[in-house]
């Protein structure tokens, strides 16, 4: 696997009684285009923000290159940062933003000159170096920004919702340039952000938080495909969830479930009797049929359909009230609504979650606690 | 047809009202200049033309000493309140500590107290503390009352103020000083700068605070004119307080010149992208 540049271990925030970021341990892989997607208030930003050195963490140790640095200013930290606000300083010219950094490390005035036209045109605002932060559009300050912090050649460069206030077009033209500036850097970004379809298309590796803690580290399609919890699974992309019950494994291998709503089949040997477990999976690969289908019995009502272009989003409601998603590619035939339709899908496209709550029990299960709370009575 | 009427009557009644509004502001002021030129001494009537006390002006040594000693004390103690009001406005603004809530209220009380109270409790403390009144000990109670001034602009320019602009400059390699002297203070100067021009025209023109704290031998301006009032006010600080005036005006001139180019910059600026 490729070589880490920033390691987090063990890390703990807390603002007075505030949790924020609860035993965070993550690797990022040098080079790599890392998200960290989460809703407000997941502790993403204040992550971003131990790494830039704006924040101190509780406890814990974070690395850069192998050095610890938690006793390193901001300014002494060889990461640079793009704020959501910009943070252009109003009162100096485009050059002047842009060559901050490097006058600041002292590096000749000759040589700024030439490293500040070079990361311009890197952002294209050529010829824009005149001009006063003021007299830009929103996504030519964005790009200054960008300038600003890359002419340095940090290591890392880290990104907090950078183009949270850009409109949709914009974003989408943003996204693609970001993209193509990383890899032509090769420079390492970690970038935050609580959209899910910006980090789905720009990142090597997503890192999903939610309340303080880590969810999941995959990549695009492990995140998407194989959500590892319950967050994960209901926060990316649109999914069908059930809690159930183990019922029984068969010969080949797929497991038969019982939730609330019937009986239903999933693809996954790593079980414990009678674990509650959640089962995730995506409208695309939910099917439903006018025949009953071997280890289902998800029968419901077809309420609607909508047809989005592309695909047609049908709703099944079942019969506890349950409501199923599916979509279909478009002109494929679609139930009309008001009929009943059988709920299936392939057992291999669904997930099998084993939920948090189970891990715990496991831990009483294998401390025997029983034993030791008989033992004293 | 009466509509019409109407609308021209509004048209004439408020020109009327704001000619009233300025003849109230300026007409005394225009007397003082009026008169500075009057050959005779008593300003009753103009009786003729004449430069004359403008040159008693230049000899008479106790009004310009005064005068000068008037831009000192206003300047140092300008320049001393600016620094310590600055410094103080951005303490209050970046950092939470204790007890910040009472020395924000605590701010306060120099602006509302009556002067009179302050200048008689800063006569007693320098009493006290064998302070030798003079231009030092002015400057000291000069400084009390104008650092809540400037604190009060300094932090109404920096309730805009970016934190994430701070930061940005110390991403990028700037250590705490350089943060403060080079983004920081350059950033909120117009509140600055305001702050102290609101400090040395309260210094310059204030009476009762330094009625109590100047010492026999330091008068100031105001305390010099109060002192002729007495006995009859000359044409010659009639002829002072005219330079003093248009001195003025050519500050405030210039100062709004200069604001309104900025604007006009700015609006070209915008004109241009939305052409765009």
């Amino acid at each position: 696997m490729a070589k880490a540049i920033v390691e987090i271990k063990n890390v703990n925030k807390f603002y007075g009684d505030n949790h924020v970021v609860k035993d965070l341990d993550m690797e990022i892989y040098e080079g790599e285009f890392l998200s960290i997607l989460g809703p407000s208030g997941c502790g993403k930003t204040t992550t971003l923000r131990m790494i830039a050195g704006f924040e101190q963490q509780t406890d814990g140790v974070i690395t850069v290159e192998g050095e610890r640095v938690e006793n390193k200013e901001p300014f002494e930290r060889n990461v640079n940062t793009v704020f959501q606000s910009y943070a252009l300083f109003p009162h100096m010219t485009v050059h002047d933003n842009v060559a901050y950094g490097l006058k600041m490390k002292k590096v000749k005035k000759a040589e700024i000159a030439g490293r500040v036209e070079d990361a311009l045109s890197m952002v294209r605002l050529e010829g824009f170096g005149k001009r006063y932060p003021a007299q830009l559009s929103g996504g030519q300050r964005q790009r200054v920004a960008i300038a600003r912090a890359i002419i340095n050649n940090p290591r890392v460069l880290l990104l907090d919702e950078p183009l949270g206030a850009l409109d949709m077009k914009l974003r989408k033209q943003m996204q693609i340039e970001l993209k193509n500036l990383q890899k032509q850097l090769g420079i390492t970004f970690v970038y935050v952000t609580h959209d899910q379809e910006e980090a789905l298309t720009m990142s090597d590796r997503i890192a999903v938080m939610s309340g303080g803690v880590l969810e999941q580290i995959g990549t695009p399609a492990e995140i998407y495909e194989k959500p590892t919890t319950k967050f994960v699974a209901d926060f990316i992309g649109e999914t069908n969830l059930f809690e159930a019950v183990e019922a029984h494994v068969r010969d080949d291998g797929t497991v038969c479930l019982n939730a609330e709503a019937g009986e239903l089949t999933g693809a996954d040997p790593r079980f414990s009797a009678a674990e509650l477990v959640y089962l995730s999976v995506r409208p695309e690969k939910t099917l439903a049929s006018e025949s009953p289908v071997t280890g289902f019995s998800l029968r419901g009502t077809v309420r609607e359909n909508i047809y989005i272009g592309t695909v047609v989003k049908s709703t099944v409601v079942l019969q506890n009230g349950q409501e199923i998603r599916v979509s279909s590619i478009a002109g494929a035939p679609v139930p009309a609504a008001g009929s009943a339709r059988y709920i299936h899908w392939n057992p291999g496209d669904a997930v099998i979650i084993h939920s948090k709550s189970n891990t715990i029990l496991d831990l009483m299960d294998s401390l025997d606690l029983g034993a030791y709370v008989a033992g004293g009575a | 047809m009466r509509k019409k009427r109407k609308a021209a009557a509004k048209k004439y009644t408020s020109r009327v009202f704001s000619a009233l509004v300025y003849l109230f502001l300026y007409a005394p002021i225009a007397v003082v200049i009026l008169f500075s030129f009057n050959t005779s001494r008593r300003n009753v009537l103009f009786e003729g033309f004449t430069l004359d006390w403008y040159k008693q002006m230049a000899t008479n040594h106790a009004l310009l000493e005064s005068f000068g000693n008037t831009l000192a004390v206003a300047g140092v103690s300008t320049l001393i309140a600016t620094v310590i009001g600055t410094l103080t406005a951005i303490a209050m603004f970046r950092y939470k500590f204790r007890g910040k809530t009472i020395i924000d209220l605590l701010l306060y009380i120099p602006v509302v107290i009556p002067e009179i109270v302050l200048g008689i409790a800063l006569l007693s403390v320098f009493s006290l503390v064998h302070v030798p009144l003079g231009l030092g000990s002015m400057i000291v109670a000069h400084v009390t009352f104008q650092i809540p001034f400037v604190v009060f602009t300094v932090r109404a320019r920096l309730s805009g103020f970016d934190r994430s602009i701070e930061e940005a400059a110390m991403d990028l390699g700037a250590n705490r000083v350089r943060v403060l002297t080079g983004i920081t203070i350059p950033i909120i100067a117009p509140g600055i700068v305001s702050g102290a021009v609101l400090a040395f025209t309260l210094s310059i023109d204030d009476i009762i605070i330094s009625f109590f704290t100047t010492g026999a031998r330091s008068t100031t301006f105001p305390l010099k004119i109060m002192e002729l009032v007495r006995s009859g006010v000359s044409p010659d600080v009639y002829a002072l307080s005219t330079i003093i005036i248009l001195a003025t005006f050519v500050v405030v001139l210039i100062s709004q010149i200069s604001v309104y180019k900025a604007n006009q910059r700015a609006l070209k600026s915008k004109y241009k992208e939305k052409q765009k």
